[in-house]
């Protein structure tokens, strides 16, 4: 039952992939430069959508930067040419890759850092459990538990006052 | 003191991730990110929508601020600012029409000229003609230049021919306010 629940979720992003690869209204001759515009409207962002590729997108904007795309990219030009193209104009929002600069650097090192601190805090939780500190519950309740002598000490005062 | 901690941690990463996350549902980042802004106009050679024998370059700026205002008859919102945009072409200020042409392909389904200038008539004799004159962007290609990424948008060009503002949207008495007016000092 799980083995076939995960067959079907498994076909499904299968077809989701198939259907991306598909580009009916740019064709290059040259299989190369198709693959580079395939490559590049699934990377540059639509500038008035929220969130979509130039590929996604039914905007006007998305179709005008698509033929754009397009036709530099027949024209020879490289990647980074393309990439450089829009930014000039679009800004950096306009590719999906952030670039890397002390404001954005965080993106990268939070997670890793993240991970770093968690595995610290196992080691050092493993580390106490081993020296037998993580009784730690017992070795209050025995402080804050009276001595003997305390409790001597109590007996004499009952004492007294009897 | 540990308990304390216990509470005010989480309740600190949760309050901050809070805002943080609602700031982004109201943030238009296309509203925010213009490269054209303290950049010299791109050039351009493009024709009067009216008088195609007529043509325009990045000269057309020079010599006086102008407001360059990318429209079209189908934009909805462009109907609404008319108004506005005539009023101020009344106070004296020179606004100039970047015609943006709607359709999905530019090699397919040119309107025939004649057709749009009818239209650009009837639309412009009903809200008010703003414009000293129309520069025909056909094929968008100078609105790409420019970063217009739809219309309405706005961009104000100062006297050397340099971009001092770019604004998304529709221009009302508002924007004019917070983005145009300081630099029209005696209006």
């Amino acid at each position: 039952m799980k083995f076939t629940f995960l067959l079907l979720v498994g076909a499904l992003f299968f077809n989701v992939n198939h259907a991306l690869a598909t580009e009916t209204t740019y064709q290059s001759n040259d299989p190369q430069k198709q693959k580079l515009f395939l490559e590049l409207k699934e990377e540059l962002r639509c500038p008035m959508c929220q969130n979509q590729t130039i590929g996604d997108s039914n905007a006007m904007i998305a179709l005008d930067l698509k033929r754009k795309t397009f036709e530099l990219v027949e024209s020879g030009k490289s990647k980074q040419e393309v990439i450089d193209y829009m930014k000039a104009r679009y800004g950096e929002f306009v590719h999906y890759q952030p670039p890397v600069t002390p404001v954005t650097i965080w993106l990268w090192l939070l997670p890793v850092g993240f991970v770093v601190v968690a595995f610290g805090f196992m080691f050092l939780g493993k580390k106490r459990e081993l020296s037998g500190e993580v009784n730690s519950d017992v070795t209050t309740t025995e402080e804050t538990a009276p001595s003997s002598q305390e409790l001597k000490k109590a007996d004499k005062l009952l004492d007294k006052y009897k | 003191m540990k308990k304390i901690l216990l509470f005010l941690v989480p309740l600190g990463a949760f309050l901050a991730i809070s805002v943080f996350l609602l700031k982004g549902l109201y943030s238009e980042p296309r509203y925010e990110v213009s490269v054209s802004v303290s950049k010299a106009v791109p050039d351009f050679s493009l024709p009067d929508v009216m008088d195609p024998k007529k043509v325009y370059n990045k000269e057309t700026f020079l010599g006086q601020k102008t407001l360059l205002n990318v429209w079209g008859v189908w934009c909805v919102t462009c109907a609404v600012e008319l108004p506005y945009l005539t009023e101020l072409r009344k106070q004296g200020v020179r606004i100039v029409g970047l015609y943006y042409q709607l359709n999905n392909d530019p090699d397919f389904d040119q309107k025939p000229l004649p057709q749009l200038q009818w239209e650009i008539r009837q639309m412009l004799g009903k809200h008010g003609n703003p414009y000293q004159f129309n520069i025909f962007d056909a094929d968008r290609s100078y609105g790409m230049d420019l970063g217009v990424t739809g219309a309405p948008e706005t961009f104000l060009i100062d006297e050397l021919g340099v971009v001092r503002v770019h604004h998304v949207g529709d221009l009302n008495s508002r924007v004019w306010n917070e983005k145009f007016s300081m630099y029209f000092g005696e209006l």
